[in-house]
């Protein structure tokens, strides 16, 4: 199985917000919903100060609880890969994957009802192109590739940054890593 | 200081600012799914019990309820979904780790052993539609047969009860994301309340003086057993994870779900019927009874609804500011 990752570096991101909208544009999300967003966190006590900005999304676990818990098999992961995707001709939009989502990454697509998500791009990744939000930020904070290239830029920054994930304690193995 | 906040629009429907996807519809199903459990699992005791002359309703035509009030459990949840029109691919695919799959073959089973246990003892229960059946040739032959081996029937329906009843909360408590319903003591607890709604339902109906007072006998150490079992749910969740103690602070202990889990549940649900039932029990009479038996009904149904919405409140992610669409439309003025 192939292990697509995406790493942002806290440190360089301003959080200008063009992932979204190029996430809105290449995957013609339609108004009100959103695949991508990005958090502001700030630590400390005035006047010592931190903020991070962080862009998120689906994680796209490798023990994605989200695919176990889809009653119909219209949660998968794309080929022999940890991408999430979701099968519209299969999702009856009973919602589980939403509630089984430690990230509330999921959407309900209007006006159509079925479930939607973040799909790292997976059209742009099957041409060998990084995913929308990576191509466009303009700081290039954000990193898209395979886990198991030591060679790939996610594999490279990942043995020489400080780094973390989401919530690592929900047991889903998630995905998008952050520097810091 | 540790604050975080969206700074992108984010206000997806039914998500943001906490997860609303599951409302009354999703709560109904799992209140009806556990009273028909309960209604199978009586009706199958007391043809095990041979208990036909002392439970004459429960015994001949609880059972007819069970596929009625299953068919309205499955119409609000078919209401739920969003994408109603592939409804039918709950059966087109089965998914063992899935209990919302796992749920679906359930259901399957429970309509032909439901309708077996009808039939077992339709003629006395309900002696026109007995009829009607009896004109039919195959009909006649099914009947008989169901008649011959009611026993064997009401083996099958027990543990098909079972398996119904406990479902539903296995359905909630496979949510690791979901802190407040990821606990195993769920589905006794759900069983037992529907085991409890469905003893109440056969005190509402029966016009059987002994059977009433039998079936009451059996609400009370049913609801004693289910205050035990919400005690241990806290417990649970009050030593459980960093995440669990939030969830039970910010929802049970103090939060906006409070009066409507310690009052409505706890309180008008399982408390005071409680204490009419054994008041009853000490010959206060049949109005005290059915104000019970309809307190009991209310409570099932409140657990489901407070445990649905305050699971979707307990959460790993939690963003304080969210898009405000008003704060736009201020901006052109």
């Amino acid at each position: 199985m192939t292990r697509y990752a995406m790493v942002i570096d806290t440190r360089t991101c301003i959080g200008c917000g063009d992932c979204v909208v190029a996430c809105k544009t290449e995957n013609k999300v339609p108004e009100g919903l959103n695949r991508d967003w990005i958090v502001e966190a700030t630590r400390g006590t005035y006047p010592n100060l931190t903020t991070e900005f962080r862009s998120e999304r689906c994680n796209h676990c490798s023990n994605p609880t989200c695919v176990t818990l889809c009653p119909t098999g219209a949660s998968h992961t794309w080929k022999d890969t940890n991408i999430v995707l979701v099968a519209a001709e299969k999702c009856t939009g009973c919602k589980a994957c939403i509630a089984a989502c430690p990230y509330d990454a999921r959407l309900v697509m209007h006006p159509d009802g079925y479930i939607d998500k973040c799909t790292f791009c997976h059209h742009r990744v099957e041409e060998g192109l990084d995913p929308a939000c990576v191509s466009s930020c303009p700081t290039h904070c954000m990193h898209f590739g395979s886990l198991d290239d030591p060679g790939s830029i996610v594999s490279k920054l990942l043995k020489t940054r400080n780094h973390k994930v989401l919530h690592p304690g929900t047991g889903n193995e998630p995905n998008v890593y952050y520097l810091t | 200081m540790n604050e975080e906040l969206l700074v992108t629009a984010r206000a997806n429907d039914l998500i943001d600012p906490s997860l609303q996807i599951w409302t009354w519809e999703v709560a109904m199903y799992l209140f009806l799914g556990g009273v028909t459990a309960g209604i199978m699992i009586f009706a199958a005791v007391v043809a095990l019990m041979k208990r036909d002359e002392t439970a004459p309703f429960a015994a001949t035509r609880l059972a007819l309820l069970a596929p009625i009030v299953l068919s309205l459990g499955m119409t609000t949840l078919f209401l739920d979904l969003e994408h109603k029109l592939y409804a039918f691919r709950f059966y087109t695919t089965f998914l063992v780790l899935s209990p919302m799959s796992s749920g679906a073959c359930i259901l399957l089973i429970i309509y032909p052993v439901s309708f077996l246990q009808i039939l077992s003892t339709l003629r006395r229960g309900a002696p026109q539609a007995g009829e009607f059946v009896d004109r039919l040739a195959m009909g006649r032959a099914i009947t008989d047969w169901c008649e011959r081996y009611r026993r064997e029937i009401s083996l099958v329906a027990l543990p098909a009860g079972v398996l119904l009843g406990v479902y539903t909360a296995i359905l909630l408590s496979a949510f690791s994301a979901r802190p407040f319903w990821n606990t195993g003591v769920l589905a006794p607890l759900f069983l037992v309340s529907g085991l409890s709604t469905a003893a109440a339902l056969v005190a509402l109906l029966t016009r059987d003086h002994g059977e009433r007072a039998w079936f009451t006998r059996i609400d009370i150490v049913l609801i004693i057993v289910e205050l035990v079992l919400v005690a241990l749910f806290l417990i649970n969740l009050a030593t459980g994870s960093a995440k669990q103690i939030e969830a039970l602070e910010c929802c049970v202990m103090g939060g906006p779900y409070t009066f409507a889990f310690w009052v409505l549940f706890v309180g008008i649900g399982l408390l005071i019927p409680l204490v009419l039932e054994i008041m009853e029990m000490r010959g206060l009479g049949k109005p005290l009874a059915l104000a019970a038996a309809v307190l009991v009904l209310f409570g099932g149904y409140t657990l489901r609804y407070v445990m649905v919405e305050v699971g979707q409140e307990s959460t790993w992610t939690r963003y304080p500011t969210q898009y405000n669409a008003e704060l736009l439309e201020r901006l052109d003025r």
